[in-house]
């Protein structure tokens, strides 16, 4: 289980640095605010623990519960909100090209 | 057994499907609603596996939580993404902390393993580091307190100290059997929190980018040794994930401001500027052109005559005239925004002077700096929103060789980024850092706040030269009178 778990930790690591490293820089700040989101993943942890809890502990894993909840939804949300403002050519241009050379 | 990582690595290639499709702006909201969908599922997975007798009161925290980031994203403005997305940074940090907080208040009694001993204090250690750290940048962002970085005496060895002894702890932590570890995690979290609060004390403004990105990386390496302590596989994965997703932008960042990473957390005090401005340009008519300072040197070419002309006439109305003269003659420009944009609010503004140049059967280009504005791409988002298609938003490496073709480039806001000292002096603060060559274009209208220096304290020498006319005052008023001078 452990070696299953360091294996996948290495693998989406590079995976992620190659796939990462192609996002263009139009998109760095979805990207990051996606990522942000994603780091809000601590909340399934915080979920195990939180069931698993006795009485001392449960507060504990309450605020991180929230917390974390908050880091998803509001990393999500923000990044579809910016996402949505992203528009390619929306008019053909009736301006002629000049080529820029 | 076998499920759970199946599961896992289900979720993960989730994620990374996800951000794959964010590499094309025509695909990236699918990609954010790709990694939405399997966060909802590592949720309900988690909730399928687990003892469910808790199920309703977990609910309620989980929904409680949701909302409150619902409202929180739908509420802030893009202008105000950089503090977003630190704070959000430091809740995950916070949460992370939390989990493996919680796991040790549970399990310490139980027999438990090294390996938890050291993931745990680790974990707790960087997320607290990272939620102090990320709160400093949320209130600096927002302009609440610390605006001006704090240099403290000592301020290096503070920050060293703290770090070192919290490594020492874990250490200690993980090599005697573990009877002083619930003693140990708070002083650890406590010098994880000082930590954060040491390192971002002193940063400066324009190096926000990279603290934000060194943050979000900070924020995902804690959720993934978390994930190593309570061993959770899609937690260590996905955390690694977001800490490498960081690790890139800080690299790319540093890199677009020539500055080592260490140098940038040693603190910015930024250089004397060496050369007072000339008192002829110290008078405040709103609209002066460059070539009045810059012809008094040895400006050898053609342009001096013009430049001298240029001199005499040194009312407004004149200067307005030549500036209207070249917008009207320009086929090719291209626009090089700045944070200086974003805090006169002149997005909209430099729109409208978009659909001016435009409706006039004008070329039109943006060229985006790597680090212009408070977090990478900021200035893309901020352009987004006004309206401008994604396709006229050019990167440095894509605009550079362009420069050259185009009869004006505006910059509106932008300073350090366009200063050809960064090539042409040795040992500024800038020197090296790659700048968008906007000097090369025919003309230049720079429609900056005033003639002082950007963040790094350096004259910018773009100012000084002769093609290069100057429109002093705020965007937001500027701007829409270039508009009407198009009209």
């Amino acid at each position: 289980m452990l070696l299953a778990m360091f294996i996948i930790l290495i693998a989406a690591a590079l995976l992620g640095y190659r796939i990462i490293s192609a996002v263009p820089p139009l998109l760095h700040t979805p990207l990051m605010s996606g990522m942000n989101a994603l780091s809000g993943i601590t909340v399934i942890g915080a979920l195990a623990v939180f069931i698993t809890a006795p009485a001392g502990a449960e507060a504990w894993s309450a605020a991180a519960l929230i917390l974390a909840m908050i880091n998803v939804v509001g990393g999500f949300w923000v990044t579809e909100r910016m996402l949505r403002m992203f528009k390619g050519k929306t008019k053909e241009s009736e301006v002629q090209e000049i080529p820029w050379q | 057994m076998a499920v759970t990582i199946a599961i896992a690595i289900l979720i993960i290639v989730g994620f990374l499907a996800g951000i794959r499709l964010m590499q094309s702006p025509r695909t990236a909201l699918w990609g954010n609603r790709l990694g939405a969908l399997s966060m909802i599922i590592a949720i309900a997975w988690t909730f399928i596996t687990t003892n469910q007798a808790a199920f309703s009161t977990a609910l309620i925290y989980i929904v409680i939580g949701g909302l409150i980031g619902l409202i929180l994203g739908q509420s802030v403005k893009m202008i105000h993404m950089p503090q977003t997305v630190a704070l959000l940074n430091g809740f995950g940090g916070a949460a992370s902390a939390l989990v493996v907080w919680a796991a040790v208040v549970i399990y310490h009694g139980e027999g438990i393993e090294m390996l938890f001993w050291g993931t745990s204090g680790l974990a707790l250690g960087v997320g607290a580091l990272t939620f102090s750290g990320s709160i400093i940048a949320v209130l600096k962002l927002q302009g609440l307190a610390f605006r001006q970085p704090v240099q403290l005496k000592f301020h290096g060895h503070i920050l060293r100290v703290a770090i070192l002894l919290a490594a020492l702890l874990i250490i200690i932590n993980i090599s005697l059997p573990g009877q002083y570890y619930i003693y140990f995690l708070p002083i650890i979290a406590l010098l994880g929190l000082s930590a954060g609060f040491f390192m971002t004390l002193r940063i400066g403004g324009a190096d926000m980018p990279i603290v934000i990105s060194l943050l979000n990386s900070f924020s995902g390496i804690a959720a993934s040794i978390a994930g190593l302590a309570v061993e959770n596989i899609i937690l260590a994965g996905t955390g690694a994930l977001v800490g490498v997703a960081g690790l890139i932008l800080t690299r790319i960042m540093c890199r677009a401001m020539n500055r080592s990473l260490f140098s940038v957390l040693a603190g910015f005090t930024p250089g004397k500027k060496e050369t007072a401005a000339p008192s002829s340009k110290m008078d405040k008519s709103a609209v002066k052109t460059g070539a009045l300072a810059g012809a008094e040197e040895a400006e050898k070419e053609k342009k001096e005559i013009e430049a001298n002309i240029e001199s005499d006439s040194t009312t407004d109305e004149d200067a307005k005239i030549r500036l209207s003269e070249i917008i009207d003659q320009a086929k090719r420009i291209i626009i090089v925004p700045g944070y200086g944009m974003a805090v006169a609010q002149a997005q909209n503004a430099v729109k409208e002077l978009l659909d001016a140049l435009e409706g006039q059967g004008k070329q039109v280009k943006f060229a985006i700096h790597p680090v212009a504005g408070r977090m990478p791409g900021h200035m893309n988002v901020l352009l987004a929103e006004a309206g401008i298609d994604y396709d006229k938003l050019m990167d440095l490496d894509a605009i550079n060789p362009q420069f050259e073709y185009a009869d004006l480039v505006i910059i509106v806001g932008a300073c350090d980024v366009v200063n050809p000292a960064a090539n042409a002096a040795e040992g500024t603060p800038i020197s090296g850092m790659p700048i968008l060559n906007a000097e090369k274009a025919k003309h230049v209208i720079v429609c900056n706040i005033d003639e002082k220096p950007g963040y790094s304290g350096v004259d910018n020498l773009l100012y000084e030269q002769s093609h290069v006319y100057s429109f002093w005052g705020d965007a937001a008023k500027t701007i829409p009178q270039l508009t009407e001078m198009v009209m």
